[in-house]
């Protein structure tokens, strides 16, 4: 039979007292630490799962209307979805450093990082919505009842060499759909994202035990640099398909 | 399997606070983050959607006993099996073993004070009742016709009814799984009491881990598809619909890629619970751990595989049908070498028949007439002539309702003097056993020999077949029987939480963490944080016998 090293005395509902950052479900900050990145991680695969469904649908539909995608994708500013990408970048490496000052317990530059991050994320948006989502809706290219695919709701994207009209609406708007179910569902991941980091920057700025755990930045910064990968696949897949 | 240091003889459960007695304000529940509460909560909420489901159902039934279908319109009937569907699978089969049983017994299995976010724990339970909700409002305001499944195009763009608020209930359900299978996983990996490895956990932690991954990988899958039918109702986003360009099958791929895991969701914990009443009853060591830990992981594994096989009949090509079929036939191995493995270990063992053994025999029986049944429908030629029959509906009964209940039901009676510390009367659990393992046979094997017959599933007449009325009759008679099965143990076992006799630590002799904390335990699980030294089920069959003995002479009963 086994014998108990730990002390007897009856544990408290909330932490043992000693280290005001430990939850009291666990034992040390080791184990606490390493179970919240394990959930982490789980709750990164279900996002993976999650728009890995997505990407099968689009993949399969891709391969089967190729040529009537590449035509559509035409409608896409490879320009702003650049400048998209290129932003988030910048965001995820700002995040990345407010990660590193987590760990030095620098709250005052964690801030700075993170409103940076906060800054790019907001950027990000109104190019989405004002530049590219917008347009689109205005001239009747959004999906639904009010879906148009003729000379007038196309006239900004005819170029010599596409041939827009000749693709069925029915397969247009099914590109349309893929990408705005697509972007948008990355879009909430985004505004999420910043609702997150605001609350975190808040915790920072009061240095609440909770800031002081750096693992709690670290999840944020998972989070966030999953939901730049995401635009990463995203980007090529709808802005730069080949001919 | 371990012990803790220090005195565990309880001067009375009474006497001691408890997780159950420590308080008793209602915001002390609703605002618990006790994983013994919530899995409290959850089993009242679980049973609330059973009696609604079972309601459904016992409509259903009444319809069926005449060939005319009298009772009712054939818009209400599609309704009446699709509440029943949706209800007991997202509402009762998914959560009821992890979500109850689970949540109740994992930190104590491994040792731990909690969870490992008891805050998403109690998050998953509110997420749980707000998709219950959406669901019953749903069902207020005229309710679903299309079949649990939602299957496109009808769901998105031609059904009348409330589809967009059920799948959100599901889709809100499923997010509470997801959480609760986030926990399981944390706390399954980096929450084990010192000493307690991989190869020392119980089975049940085994089948629950196996259960967590399904539940995180499968589930998003559908949460997102059926948002698709959501975004294609409201916005005509044309995905699925064909008139739209979309591919309707592909919207059953992804539908069956989760739904069809989503059965061993169901099952592999009913496995797990199976695989403790089958070592503490008979007193040894389950046959082969390694390789019954293992089954879980590799029923897992490859249940993701073959979804294809709903769709044998739809335009899916041949070719992807024979490997549908082929990797269908590979899940009966580590099926039945749980069932080998479980026979060995009863085999020469000392049996003691007590309540949740009984039950745990009801599950294998079951549990074999489903999975042999489920063969048939896995070779390509029998499944032409019976899919869409009731030949299939008394197959995924079978299996996921006789063996996830008479699991969930085992477990409860196992572990009920643990959540209660309280004994129930052992002759009653038989009695109840038996019931309804003869009422459930005498429910779903005439629908076997019906839908071989020919009766199509979801049909509420058959006129034009009036010889099939006395399947049908027997079946609605069996489902009369099955009722008493389960309406019992509701009486007895509320009736034990204030008068049964208490139940001690370990009233069945059992190995095992749980099993030497107080029952119920406290809130912190265990008084002096245990250290493990001894593997799962390390059990003596000669000191353990006259242990029984003794507590049997004890408890009186």
């Amino acid at each position: 039979m086994a014998t108990s090293t730990k002390s007897s005395s009856p544990v408290e509902q909330h932490g043992h007292g000693h280290d005001p950052l430990l939850h009291h479900q666990f034992e040390d900050m080791h184990q606490q630490t390493e179970s919240y990145l394990v959930g982490m991680w789980s709750f990164l695969v279900t996002e993976i799962m999650f728009f890995g469904a997505l990407f099968i649908m689009y993949s399969i539909y891709r391969w089967k209307y190729s040529h009537e995608f590449w035509e559509v994708h035409n409608l896409l500013d490879w320009k702003l979805g650049g400048i998209n990408t290129f932003i988030l970048l910048l965001s995820s490496f700002s995040m990345a450093m407010g990660v590193h000052y987590a760990t030095l317990k620098k709250h005052a530059l964690v801030n700075r990082c993170l409103a940076f991050t906060v800054l790019c994320a907001c950027a990000f948006l109104v190019i989405k919505l004002g530049w590219e989502w917008w347009p689109k809706w205005e001239h009747n290219l959004f999906p639904g009842p009010g879906f148009e695919w003729n000379e007038h709701s196309l006239e900004k994207y005819i170029k010599p060499g596409s041939d827009l009209l000749s693709v069925s609406p029915n397969i247009a708007q099914l590109f349309l759909s893929l990408y705005f179910a697509m972007t948008g569902l990355h879009g909430i991941h985004v505004l999420v994202g910043i609702l997150v980091l605001v609350g975190l920057m808040v915790l920072h700025k009061k240095q609440t035990p909770s800031a002081q755990d750096y693992v709690n930045t670290e999840m944020v910064g998972l989070y966030w640099h999953f939901v730049d990968l995401v635009w990463i696949f995203l980007y090529p897949l709808f802005y730069l398909i080949p001919k | 399997m371990s012990a803790v240091a220090g005195p565990t003889v309880a001067p009375g459960p009474e006497e001691r606070t408890n997780y159950l007695n420590k308080s008793h304000t209602i915001k002390s529940w609703l605002l618990t983050g006790d994983h013994k509460r919530i899995a409290i909560l959850y089993l009242i909420s679980v049973s609330f959607f059973f009696f609604l489901g079972s309601l459904a159902a016992s409509m259903i039934r009444l319809e069926l006993t005449s060939p005319t279908g009298t009772m009712m319109s054939s818009e209400a009937y599609n309704k009446m099996f699709t509440a029943h569907g949706v209800i007991m699978i997202f509402f009762f089969l998914i959560p009821a073993i992890p979500a109850v049983l689970g949540n109740f017994l994992i930190p104590l299995m491994v040792g731990a004070r909690d969870l490992a976010f008891p805050r998403l724990n109690l998050a998953s339970w509110y997420l749980y009742v707000l998709g219950g909700l959406f669901g019953i409002v749903a069902i207020c305001m005229g309710g679903v016709d299309t079949g649990w499944t939602f299957y496109t195009p009808y769901s998105s763009l031609y059904s009348n009814s409330q589809v967009t608020l059920t799948i959100c209930g599901a889709f809100v359900a499923g997010f509470s799984s997801i959480f609760t299978g986030i926990n399981f996983i944390a706390t399954i990996h980096k929450m084990r009491a010192p000493g307690l490895t991989w190869f020392k956990l119980p089975l049940f932690v085994w089948a629950t881990y196996a259960t967590s991954i399904i539940i995180v990988l499968g589930t998003p899958v559908v949460a997102i598809t059926l948002l698709l039918v959501v975004a294609e109702r409201v916005f005509h986003f044309g995905v699925f619909s064909p008139e739209l360009g979309g591919d309707p099958v592909l919207f059953q791929h992804l539908f069956w890629f989760y739904s069809h895991p989503a059965v061993y969701i169901m099952i592999l914990p009913g496995m797990g619970v199976i695989s403790e009443l089958i070592a503490c009853f008979s007193r040894r060591k389950v046959f082969g751990y390694e390789f019954v830990a293992f089954s879980s992981l590799a029923i897992a594994g490859i249940g993701f595989l073959v979804w294809g096989h709903h769709m044998f009949v739809t335009s899916q090509s041949m070719y992807q049908g024979v490997v549908f079929s082929f990797l269908t036939f590979l899940v009966a191995i580590p099926s039945a070498i749980k069932v080998f493995n479980w026979t060995s270990t009863i085999y020469k063992g000392s049996v003691h028949w007590n309540a949740p053994f009984v039950w745990a025999l009801g599950f294998m029986g079951l549990f074999l007439i489903g999975g042999l049944t489920g063969l048939y429908l896995g070779s390509l030629s029998t499944d032409v002539h019976l899919t869409g029959t009731y030949f299939i509906v008394a197959h995924f009964h079978y299996v996921m309702v006789g063996g996830t209940i008479m699991a969930f039901m085992g477990g409860l009676h196992f572990w009920w003097p643990k959540m209660f510390g309280r004994m129930y009367p052992d002759s009653w659990g038989k009695a109840s056993a038996i019931i309804t393992f003869f009422g459930f046979n005498f429910t779903f094997f005439p629908q076997f020999v019906v839908g071989y017959l020919g009766m199509p599933r979801r049909y509420h007449y058959y006129y034009f077949e009036p010889t099939w009325q006395v399947w049908h009759v027997l079946s609605t008679v069996g489902a009369s029987i099955l009722a008493i099965g389960f309406i019992l143990p509701a009486f007895y076992l509320t009736w034990s939480i204030k008068n049964g006799k208490p139940a001690g630590p370990n009233p069945w002799g059992a190995k095992g963490l749980e099993w030497e904390t107080d029952s119920p335990p406290p809130t912190e699980n265990f008084r002096h944080p245990p250290i493990v030294t001894e593997g799962a089920y390390n059990y003596d069959p000669v000191a353990d016998a006259e242990a029984v003995a003794k507590s049997a002479a004890k408890a009186g009963d």
